[in-house]
């Protein structure tokens, strides 16, 4: 044998070895802490998240949606979504409370009013919002709070994969169904809707994103050709509804004359101006393809911008939309979860920050590997929250699709049918019985914990006890009204986790709580930018955000140990720029839009 | 009507392209083809530069090992095909294993050789080395391209042609009969629909398999018949990895099959091969 022959069968060998070793230094695998977990949370990470159902008196479970019998081998995978969490203050008491959906027929939702004490009370039965999912109107997939009548109490709006409704808040006391002669759609199969300002009217119109197509009722299907076309270039899922608010509670279909005309598989929904015109552009997640990214012209128009602005070239399967600003750089950037599965499918989380200063044609970069957070397993709800009042904004995202029989796996089987043509991939009759298996099941929920320089580290597992339920949605709120934000995880066929969470002491916070009055009362779509210590944070207002989530209202800011703030520069969907200098820390700060 | 004015070319130009000497091209161009067709019609690469690295490493280590190992200079067309093979199917987010999997290929036909000859299709096994091994960094495309019936009849169409110009067909065919059969057989085992037996053999990842990998003369065995029953095996090895639930049943089974197959061919008949050439 020659030398040369010598030395590229030892190059071999050693690449052989390599691409092992080096494979597995990349495990995205959950992790596990022992001992004294909470005190090393708070030494190392300086928060601990532990849960409290019982000693809140949160004693919710929810049920999957009731299908068709003929849905009946794959119903554990038809019937995986609908676990929702929106947080509101519907009385104004000035405490957070709870709202969660639940999708089986005859189940009740669960509206948990804050009594001040630590516990929760369920109230949605006597406030008539809790019997919703009666046999024939569908089932509730989530709900989202706005106050479309200006009238000063979040009102709310019920999606669900049947009959939208909306309630109308009789000042905290009652909840009325003003559905009837409202113009909200007879039925949608809805997994996503948020409210928000697009023309900037003062008025809070709303968007929802249909998820299969609205042609079907799940529970009484004629055809079996309602899955999707294909698994990453998929058209034939529900189609949109821009609901323009026109006063009096009434709200006119604008969708096609606004040009949302695609009939892609929504799943998620945010709104923020990246243009900074001061009008609401449209970030929409979809399952199936590419997300999609609407340029608002002047409250006119959309224009989808997807490939131009850079985010609509590679399909995934988008779960979630949400807003952080990770590096304190003052810029709002959007992360969206997809679907990691070791060794099968590594799609990836994203982080999409726009590049430079807000123009007319934003661009952005994908950021979500460079920072360590784009591997977490099957995930859906993300949301950013600074849970350590550090400064800097962490990040929550729940995992997990099916946890069936322990051992076995449906990702074969789903491998099958979701490579083949469309005659068979959108056949339900074709795909193979799921026969109680589990599919990227018994995930943790990824913690990611921001290092403040751009980078995280994966805490699951140190910073609460171990949990694997099937995450959906997430939702951050203050619940106790400590300064701190707590984590809400509403988890499919399964109990939420309500987590309470403890912080280190020494680190200082400011809370602000927007309403508008020339801009929509509940200031959807506003945006701070906090400056302190050489720190420059943004955060908006949003009107629903996540997968099928909603966070407390009032925005919260991490301060670290920093005794003051520079100044808070409040831009509001009016137009109006209002700066406040120095305003105390450890404080919320309630604001009105000066009328003037 | 006035006849139309139709120019024709003469069958012989024709021919001429048509060459055993020029058909060396055409694999690896109909291979651009589905590449390029498929990348500005869905888009199906996450990223041009991974394709890149991959090309880039299996041409390079491609010169350098010809020169070194075999003292020669070889056509570069196999290992372009490799190269784009690797860009297609795997998926990473990280480039390494792309670069790694090209070199692992091209080292493979320098290092596990037999009588003068390599045994395993390069991409073949730079492929299931990394779905294999290095599964937390790779995964493949079983899922990750369109499947437009059109599309796909046009590429099946051409690839036919392509393979039966490289006197490959029956393996294709027998592949395609065999997979099919089987498919029917696992229905009937599983009890799951025929169609979602069939299904991945109307996906992207399978037309790569059967116009590229099964029928690559190099790792072939020398007469037709033989080809015929290794191509069987091939399917019966898939379909047992199929029932056992490997996502990837087809690259490994090639992977296993088609070197021992090759292995006995050539110690039965590399002397008289080598006397012929």
């Amino acid at each position: 044998m020659s030398v040369a022959r010598i030395i590229v069968t030892i190059v071999f060998i050693g690449l052989l070895v390599a691409s092992v070793l080096l494979s597995g230094g990349t495990s995205f695998k959950p992790n596990a802490a022992g001992g004294d977990q909470e005190a090393r949370s708070l030494k190392k990470y300086g928060f601990y998240l532990e849960p409290v159902n019982k000693e809140a008196g949160i004693d919710f479970r929810h049920t999957p949606p009731d299908l068709d019998p003929r849905l009946k081998p794959i119903a554990a995978q038809i019937a995986s979504m609908g676990a929702a969490v929106s947080i509101c203050d519907f009385d104004n008491d000035g405490w957070n409370d709870i709202y969660f959906t639940n999708s089986g027929n005859g189940s009740h939702n669960a509206l948990y009013h804050n009594l001040h004490d630590g516990k929760f009370a369920d109230v949605a039965d006597s406030m008539g919002i809790g019997d919703v999912n009666k046999t024939g109107t569908g089932s509730s997939m989530g709900a989202v709070w706005g106050d479309f009548d200006n009238d000063g109490y979040q009102d709310l709006l019920l999606y669900k994969w049947g009959k939208p409704e909306l309630f109308r808040n009789d000042s905290g006391r009652r909840f009325i169904n003003v559905t009837e002669g409202s113009g909200l759609p007879a039925w949608v199969n809805a997994n996503s809707a948020i409210w928000f300002d697009f023309d900037n009217d003062g008025l809070l119109d709303l968007f929802i994103g249909g998820y299969y197509s609205e042609q079907f009722d799940l529970q009484h299907l004629k055809t079996s050709l309602i899955m999707p076309e294909s698994f990453r270039y998929a058209n034939n899922g529900g189609r949109k509804y821009l609901l323009k608010n026109m006063g009096h509670g009434h709200f006119q279909d604008v969708t096609q004359q606004y040009g949302l005309t695609s009939t892609r598989w929504v799943l998620a929904a945010g709104a923020a101006d990246f243009t900074g015109d001061g009008y609401p552009e449209l970030f929409v997640s979809d399952d199936y393809n590419v997300d999609e990214f609407y340029l608002n012209d002047s409250g006119k128009r959309f224009v989808e911008a997807g490939r131009k602005a850079g985010i609509g070239f590679i399909p995934k399967s988008g779960m979630s939309v949400t807003f952080g600003d990770l590096d304190n750089s003052g810029v709002t950037g959007v992360y969206t979860t997809n679907i990691t599965e070791e060794g099968i499918l590594i799609q990836g989380n994203n982080y999409w920050k726009p590049k430079g200063a807000p123009s007319a044609d934003p661009h952005f970069v994908n950021l979500a590997q460079l920072s360590g957070i784009f591997n977490a397993g099957w995930s859906y709800g993300a949301q950013f929250g600074d849970l350590n009042n550090d400064g800097n904004e962490d990040l929550y995202v729940a995992n997990g699709y099916i946890s069936g029989k322990k051992g076995t796996d449906y990702w074969y089987d789903y491998s099958k049918v979701t490579g083949g043509n469309k005659a068979i991939i959108g056949d339900a009759d074709n795909w193979p019985a799921m026969n109680g298996k589990s599919q990227s099941g018994y995930q943790q929920d990824k913690i990611w914990f921001n290092n403040g320089n751009g980078l995280f580290t994966d805490v699951s597992g140190n910073v609460c006890p171990y949990a694997d339920y099937d995450g959906r949605a997430v939702a951050l709120a203050d619940l106790w009204n400590r300064g701190v934000l707590d984590v809400i995880v509403a988890n499919q066929d399964n109990i939420p986790l309500v987590y309470k969470n403890t912080v280190v002491s020494g680190n200082h916070w400011i809370d602000f709580d927007l309403h508008g009055t020339v801009s929509n009362a509940d200031a959807v779509g506003a945006t701070i930018v906090l400056q302190w210590n050489g720190h420059e944070q943004v955060q908006v207002v949003t009107g629903g955000i996540g997968f099928s989530s909603q966070n407390q209202h009032r925005l919260h800011f991490g301060l670290g140990t920093a005794q003051r703030v520079d100044k808070a520069i409040i831009t509001w969907p009016s137009g109006r720029k209002d700066e406040l200098a120095s305003p105390a820390i450890d404080s919320v700060h309630v604001i009105r839009e000066n009328k003037s | 009507m006035p006849e139309a004015n139709v120019e024709t070319v003469p069958s012989n130009k024709l021919s001429r392209l048509w060459t055993p000497e020029n058909f060396k091209y055409v694999p690896p161009a109909f291979l651009t083809l589905i590449l390029l067709v498929g990348q500005f019609t869905y888009g199906i690469l996450d990223s041009y530069l991974n394709l890149v690295v991959s090309v880039v490493t299996c041409l390079i280590s491609e010169i350098i090992l010809a020169r070194t190992v075999l003292h020669t200079r070889k056509n570069l067309a196999s290992a372009y095909i490799s190269g784009i093979s690797i860009g297609i199917l795997i998926r990473s987010n990280m480039m390494w294993p792309y670069a790694m999997c090209a070199l692992l290929s091209i080292l493979s036909k320098y290092v596990l050789r037999y009588k003068g000859r390599h045994l395993w299709n390069p991409s073949n096994f730079g492929v299931s080395w990394m779905l294999f091994m290095a599964p937390l960094a790779v995964a493949g495309l079983s899922i990750q391209w369109g499947n437009n019936l059109a599309a796909m009849a046009v590429i099946w169409c051409l690839g036919l042609v392509i393979v039966n110009r490289a006197k490959r067909l029956h393996v294709s065919i027998a592949y395609v009969i065999s997979f099919a059969v089987l498919a029917w057989v696992r229905s009937l085992i599983t009890h799951d629909a025929f169609l979602a037996e069939l299904s991945p053999l109307t996906g992207p990842m399978y037309q790569l398999f059967v116009f590229f990998m099964v029928t690559e003369p190099a790792t072939g065995v020398s007469t037709k018949r033989g080809r015929i029953l290794v191509v069987i095996g091939v399917a019966l090895v898939e379909f047992v990895l199929r029932l056992y639930g490997y996502i990837y049943a087809p690259f490994y089974a090639l992977f296993l099959v088609g070197p021992i197959c090759k292995y006995f061919d050539l110690r039965k008949n590399a002397p008289k091969l080598a006397k012929n050439q």
